[in-house]
């Protein structure tokens, strides 16, 4: 969004006096999170067009800062694209510890707030101010004040859409952003919705949005006019209903605090494609190394293993599998991942990019553990748990599988292209 | 072709071979059921793991061989009327009548249909329900998950006039000791047969008083084969490969308390109290002196808790088990009385019935794995 809209700011305006009536949410959103943070510790960069992302042949566009961004560069474009549209761009690597530590403090801001703050990302979130009226007034004067509090106490600017839905409100972030404020009162969610494309509504992508235009529908305003029988056999239940009821601005999610990890993951894209299963392998098992440590560092165990194999004609699959009881072994994971792999019958395929991810997370201790006659009483549980403690210790690496050992001198063949195709440590770790 | 038969005795072979029938035929002629009359009428299934081969008594006028839809001529005998059934064949053609119902079926190429694998020599005799009984007990704890495949055979050893039955998931294992009549007194032999073919097989085999087990040897006939006979059905399966567990080593040699509780009683309330235990989760017995507390669910759920009368040697103990895990050894012990041993809450515990005699050996023993709380 290069569009810079103006700040809606509260107080006296023309119309009704207190347009933020009834509208108790709002979405915070960081302004180019990681470039704005990188930003702070090179100040010399501000002005630029700064690219934050791993800089290779596979490398892909994590952040890209409004000056990069009028290029027509964007998140998730391979940095080899970028380049071609903004050679002159300065691409930074990613660094998801420094990033993790601004997000704590902007999150310290919000639950000082309110405590139903809703967490989407490092950088992002809901939250309910309905009753931090009283305390701190009203919704947009506490959305002006979140924006001060960040500026002042992270150096970084944000955008914050104040809405009685959460739908609404994070179009709003997103319709004033960068570094803007914008109430949508509930008598101008028509106003605010109708003119968009219905492309700008949660949940349709490519399909829909095309599936739609065969019915000539091509703005939110339209859809607003089809009856919800006509949509739901056009588009079927779930879906007709869902845009239906987005159409007039209807969203019934609340925000709910503190929401859970759905999944932890990580993947990886090779520097080159890969079909010897047995690199594949070994990627799967730094893979399910790499999750396991995360849901045991998260207190988390989950029951469903899934690998995503994307082929070098990009075409991507992903296989699962619940388990019987939810693990948080890198050994369970990466058996799994290996069978799902097998399973997938793509050995021998050339293979771009591979990702291990666990869902259906629980809290981990609390579920009982039906014992197995062939399982020591002390066994890799133990010894995962041993090398976490050494990698808090003396840092990550410190202990790793025998296979994942490589001598200094030892390159890495079709090695992985490093942290740009990957899902950076909590961004898209985990969803 | 041309025969008469009894409509019942037509019934129970069509539908006993049926059985065999692949779900997916690999080739459609797996799909045929093969008839061959001769002085006896004798119809086949086979698919490629699992043969069936019954032979009943017909009144023959023309001998002949016909080809037609397994499952469409289960159906049809199914619902005959209770009239002789009179079979014949016309061109590509098999017509069936009974009483004033008449049926004509499409036939497929006989000589297409693969020859049914050699029966392996016969390696002796044992009583057919004593069989169906002691493959019912074992078959129970056999895995269903096929990635591993061995778990999901029951081992059977034969040593001399002993024959040893066992089968493991890695959660229990059941162990099912009987007396046969080997064909040499010295016979000894191992195989891994299909779980869920021996339990079938064995079930159906119970008209006759004895079953008679083929085992091939290596490099005779029918290796990798073993093949059961009684009744005048007889089946073929193939054996699974690999190495069973290691399970003698399992059994446990000694324990620390011994507990005794009515069965019925006992079978009823795990039913009744794990009606609250949601998936995966256990039902826990407390044992102490002279009572057995049952209790599943925990502190965010429903909860249920149930007292048993109980004998207990030893000090009191906590024990949990999956609670499905443990009636399907209490459904199998095939006693009053069921004695349960164990060492500690994270070992493996012995469901046994209470012998006959003490100091005499179970027949039967069923092996769990506890479940580990948490905390």
């Amino acid at each position: 969004m290069s569009r810079k809209q103006q700040l809606h700011r509260p107080g006296p305006q023309p119309g009704p006096p207190a347009d933020d009536t009834g509208c108790p949410i709002l979405h915070v959103d960081m302004d180019a999170f990681f470039v704005s943070v990188e930003l702070l510790d090179r100040p010399e960069l501000r002005g630029r067009p700064v690219i934050v992302g791993h800089d290779g042949p596979r490398g892909v566009v994590s952040a890209a800062s409004y000056e990069a961004r009028t290029f027509g560069v964007h998140s998730a474009m391979p940095i080899t694209r970028a380049r071609r549209l903004c050679p002159q761009a300065v691409i930074l690597p990613v660094r998801g510890e420094r990033y993790a530590r601004v997000s704590a403090g902007v999150f310290a801001i919000f639950r000082s707030i309110t405590p139903l703050v809703e967490g989407l990302s490092l950088d992002e979130a809901f939250l309910d101010v309905a009753g931090a009226g009283r305390r701190l007034g009203r919704p947009a004067e506490i959305a002006a004040l979140i924006r001060e509090q960040v500026r002042a106490q992270q150096g970084i600017t944000c955008s914050v859409g104040v809405a009685n839905t959460k739908f609404i409100a994070k179009m709003a972030s997103t319709r004033c952003k960068p570094d803007g404020l914008l109430v949508v009162p509930p008598d101008g969610v028509a106003g605010f919705l109708h003119p968009l494309p219905v492309a700008s509504l949660w949940g349709v992508g490519e399909r829909t949005e095309e599936a739609l235009a065969r019915l000539g529908l091509r703005t939110v305003g339209q859809l607003a006019q089809v009856p919800l029988s006509t949509l739901q056999r056009e588009l079927g239940g779930a879906l007709g209903a869902h845009l239906h009821a987005l159409a007039h601005g209807r969203d019934p999610r609340e925000v709910v605090p503190h929401t859970p990890d759905k999944s932890i993951g990580a993947e990886e894209t090779f520097g080159t494609d890969v079909d010897d299963p047995e690199v594949i392998r070994r990627e799967l098992l730094r893979l399910a190394e790499k999750v396991g440590a995360r849901l045991r560092a998260a207190g988390h165990e989950g029951r469903t293993v899934s690998v995503k194999l994307r082929m070098a004609s990009f075409k991507t699959i992903t296989r699962s599998r619940t388990l019987r009881e939810p693990t948080d072994l890198a050994r369970v994971i990466y058996v799994t991942a290996c069978e799902l792999y097998e399973g997938a019958g793509l050995e021998r395929v050339r293979l771009r990019l591979v990702g291990v991810r666990v869902e259906n997370l629980v809290p981990a201790g609390e579920a009982p553990r039906q014992l197995a006659f062939d399982e020591p009483e002390t066994g890799w549980r133990e010894a995962e748990r041993a090398i976490d403690r050494v990698t808090h210790r003396f840092g990550r690496g410190a202990v790793r599988p025998a296979a994942l050992v490589r001598r200094p001198d030892e390159g890495t063949p079709g090695g992985p292209a490093g942290r740009g195709g990957e899902g950076s440590d909590g961004e898209d770790g985990r969803r | 072709m041309k025969f008469r038969i009894d409509r019942d005795a037509l019934a129970d072979a069509v539908a006993w071979t049926a059985r065999t029938l692949p779900v997916r035929p690999p080739v459609p002629v797996l799909a045929g059921m093969h008839i061959e009359a001769s002085d006896r009428l004798k119809l086949s299934a086979f698919d490629y793991e699992v043969s069936a081969q019954v032979s009943t008594d017909i009144d023959v006028e023309e001998p002949g061989t016909a080809l037609v839809s397994g499952r469409l001529l289960a159906e049809i005998s199914r619902s005959l009327p209770p009239h002789p059934v009179e079979v014949t064949t016309d061109g590509a053609k098999v017509m069936l009548r009974c009483g004033s119902a008449k049926f004509t079926l499409l036939t497929m190429p006989v000589e297409d249909y693969p020859t049914l694998p050699e029966m392996p020599p016969a390696a002796g005799a044992v009583g057919s329900d004593e069989f169906a009984a002691a493959v019912a007990q074992v078959a129970i704890a056999a895995g269903k998950d096929d990635t591993i495949p061995m778990l999901t055979g029951v081992r059977v050893e034969i040593e001399g006039e002993t024959v040893t039955l066992a089968s493991t998931d890695r959660y229990r294992l059941a162990v099912r000791e009987l007396h046969w009549k080997p064909e040499r007194p010295d016979f000894s032999a191992v195989a891994l047969v299909p779980a869920k073919t021996l339990a079938d097989t064995a079930k159906s085999l119970t008209a006759g008083a004895e079953v008679s087990i083929a085992l091939g040897g290596a490099g005779g006939t029918g290796e990798g084969m073993i093949g059961f006979e009684g009744g005048g059905r007889r089946t073929t399966s193939r054996l699974l490969d690999g190495d069973f567990v290691k399970y003698r080593s399992l059994l446990p040699s000694e324990y620390a308390g011994l507990a005794e509780i009515q069965t019925a009683p006992f079978i009823e309330a795990v039913k009744r109290v794990s009606l609250v235990a949601e998936r995966n989760t256990p039902v826990r017995l407390s044992f102490s002196q002279g009572e057995v507390v049952l209790e599943a669910g925990t502190g965010d759920e429903a909860q249920a808790v149930e007292a048993l009368e109980a004998t207990l040697e030893g000090e009191d103990i906590d024990i949990a088990f999956n609670p499905a895990f443990l009636l399907d050894g209490l459904s199998a012990i095939g006693s009053d009385v069921a004695r349960l041993s164990f060492t500690t809450a994270t070992k493996p515990a012995v469901l046994t019935g209470k012998p006959p005699q003490d100091g005499e050996n179970p027949h039967y023993r069923y092996l769990i794995m506890p479940v580990r709380l948490s905390g």
